[in-house]
């Protein structure tokens, strides 16, 4: 018998509902709940991680990102820039540094900043500026191309205006241009920092002292120290989310007025 | 008002006026040559209204006036400067030219305020008091002082316009380029912004207009100039020009822009 297009779709939700039913009850059933109360949920026990999680380990995380950040956008900026050069040499320094920082892995880049530089040049970082170095180097990477699109994406008229009036070059793009490519890449811009918050956790591979702790290491060092599994991490997962969904819903904002004030 | 504008500028001298001089003006996209030797001379306080098909280079020869395209070859004059010469200080020349745009590209994120301001006080150095009085005084010019604070996305199309214009006015330019800029505005609005013109050009300003507006230019203007295919085809007094053509090439276009419902039977 055939049905009709609604019966169908009434008998596709059910369908989904009930696949969806079938998988809890497997998850739940099994699931090993003694050992998971033990060693994820066992909140008992991460008493002490508290207040140093926070105010050191959060605090430490948000220092890490904002300096990385600094250090991410006046360099994305710049390869930006370059990148749009009508000077071919700094069209392919920009490109070749891109490629690079976007291929290697983040960690990688932590070693080299944290062992390799110092020991190549007889320096010794500390913690902090390393990680504001690897962080900011490997972000820039990924701002320049962000802002390059934005840059691209202010329409050419806005240029021509500018000039029109008078404005040099380079006038033009800091009164006129660079303003608007920012509005432009606030969404994906805002997407970076959730990105760059989350790989400050690479710092752990450096030796760290107390003070200099960050969130990530604060979880590694409560496994190994309460006795409580995994929950630690659990914790500083959670701490995470904390900066990171607000900055996610600031990103929403930030699409849906942009999406107002396009024209 | 309804007679013929004589090329004088106006007794009020309110506008300090430059005429254009393009001579033998040529211009090549690849193989494609978009102005084919173009002689022009623009009185100072004249009106010169330039009308022809689309594609037939006025835009582009509009925008040769102030180097927003680069000519192959051929001398421009623009308020004593050669805008041609390789050495001309191009931003220099800019300042005494203001430009209207057909998609009027007011800056977004400033103010109607602010974009009448911005170049006075990033390019002539003038103060922000200064730079705003000018402001305000040329929106009032355009009938927009009211609206001075909104942004160009709270603005009607007609309105944009008008701040655009006070924005190049906000320069004190001798000479004022208008490329199509009531193409891109809904009906309603067109009569605003073509009074605002009418107004500058009574005031003596020079004017260079690229328009389809024929009743504009019938009535505003000192000289039409007919252009096709890249050469200017028939210039002269705009009422004779749009009343009785003498070349077929403007007849036809003529008929075709007046009754656009127009179909030629006997083709």
């Amino acid at each position: 018998m055939a049905m009709t297009a609604r019966q169908r779709a009434k008998v596709s939700l059910y369908v989904q509902a009930g696949i969806f039913v079938v998988a809890v009850i497997a998850l739940i059933l099994a699931t090993d709940w003694e050992t998971i109360s033990n060693s994820v949920f066992n909140f008992a026990k991460v008493g002490p991680m508290f207040p140093d999680i926070i105010l050191v380990g959060l605090k430490n995380t948000l220092i890490y990102t904002a300096l990385g950040f600094i250090v991410g956008l006046s360099g994305g900026l710049l390869l930006a820039l370059m990148k749009l050069s009508s000077f071919p040499l700094y069209r392919w320094i920009a490109t070749g540094y891109i490629e690079f920082f976007r291929g290697v892995p983040a960690l990688l880049v932590f070693i080299a900043f944290g062992y390799g530089v110092p020991l190549a040049f007889g320096v010794s970082w500390n913690v902090t500026v390393v990680a504001m170095v690897s962080l900011g180097m490997v972000a820039a990477a990924y701002i320049a191309e962000t802002l390059r699109a934005g840059l691209q994406a202010v329409p050419k008229g806005q240029m021509e205006a500018a000039r029109s009036l008078g404005m040099p070059q380079w006038r033009a793009m800091i009164s006129i241009v660079i303003p608007q490519a920012f509005r432009i890449v606030l969404p994906p811009l805002t997407n970076e920092v959730i990105l760059l918050t989350k790989d400050s956790s690479l710092i752990y591979v450096l030796g760290l002292t107390a003070s200099q702790y960050e969130l990530t290491k604060f979880g590694r060092d409560g496994i190994s120290s309460l006795g409580a599994g995994l929950t630690p991490l659990l914790i500083a997962g959670a701490l995470y989310l904390v900066i990171t969904i607000p900055l996610s819903l600031l990103a929403r904002k930030f699409e849906s007025r942009s999406a107002r004030t396009k024209r | 008002m309804n007679d013929v504008v004589q090329n004088a500028p106006s007794p009020s001298g309110a506008v300090h006026a430059a005429g254009v001089s393009i001579k033998d003006l040529r211009k090549s996209y690849g193989s494609n040559e978009v102005l084919k030797g173009i002689d022009l001379e623009v009185a100072p306080g004249e009106v010169v209204c330039l009308i022809g098909p689309s594609g037939s280079g006025k835009s582009t020869l509009l925008r040769c006036v102030n180097l927003l395209e680069q000519p192959n070859q051929g001398t421009i004059h623009v308020g004593g400067f050669e805008s041609t010469d390789p050495d001309v200080d191009i931003d220099k020349m800019r300042r005494k030219v203001g430009m209207v745009f057909q998609q009027f590209n007011l800056f977004p994120h400033l103010s109607a305020l602010q974009n009448c301001t911005i170049a006075q006080t990033k390019v002539l150095k003038r103060s922000q008091a200064d730079a705003s009085a000018a402001a305000r005084k040329n929106l009032e010019r355009v009938g927009l002082g009211h609206l001075a604070d909104r942004f160009p996305d709270e603005l009607s199309g007609g309105q944009q316009q008008r701040v655009a214009i006070a924005r190049a006015l906000s320069m004190d330019p001798e000479l004022m380029l208008f490329d199509e800029p009531t193409s891109a505005l809904d009906p309603e609005t067109v009569g605003d912004v073509l009074s605002v013109m009418r107004n500058l050009a009574r005031e003596g300003m020079t004017m260079l207009v690229v328009t389809h507006e024929m009743g504009f230019a019938r009535e505003v203007a000192d000289r039409v100039v007919f252009m096709d295919g890249g050469v200017v085809v028939e210039q002269g007094v705009a009422e004779k020009v749009i009343s009785s053509p003498a070349h077929a090439r403007t007849k036809e276009f003529l008929r075709r822009v007046l009754d656009p419902t127009h179909i030629d039977i006997t083709e």
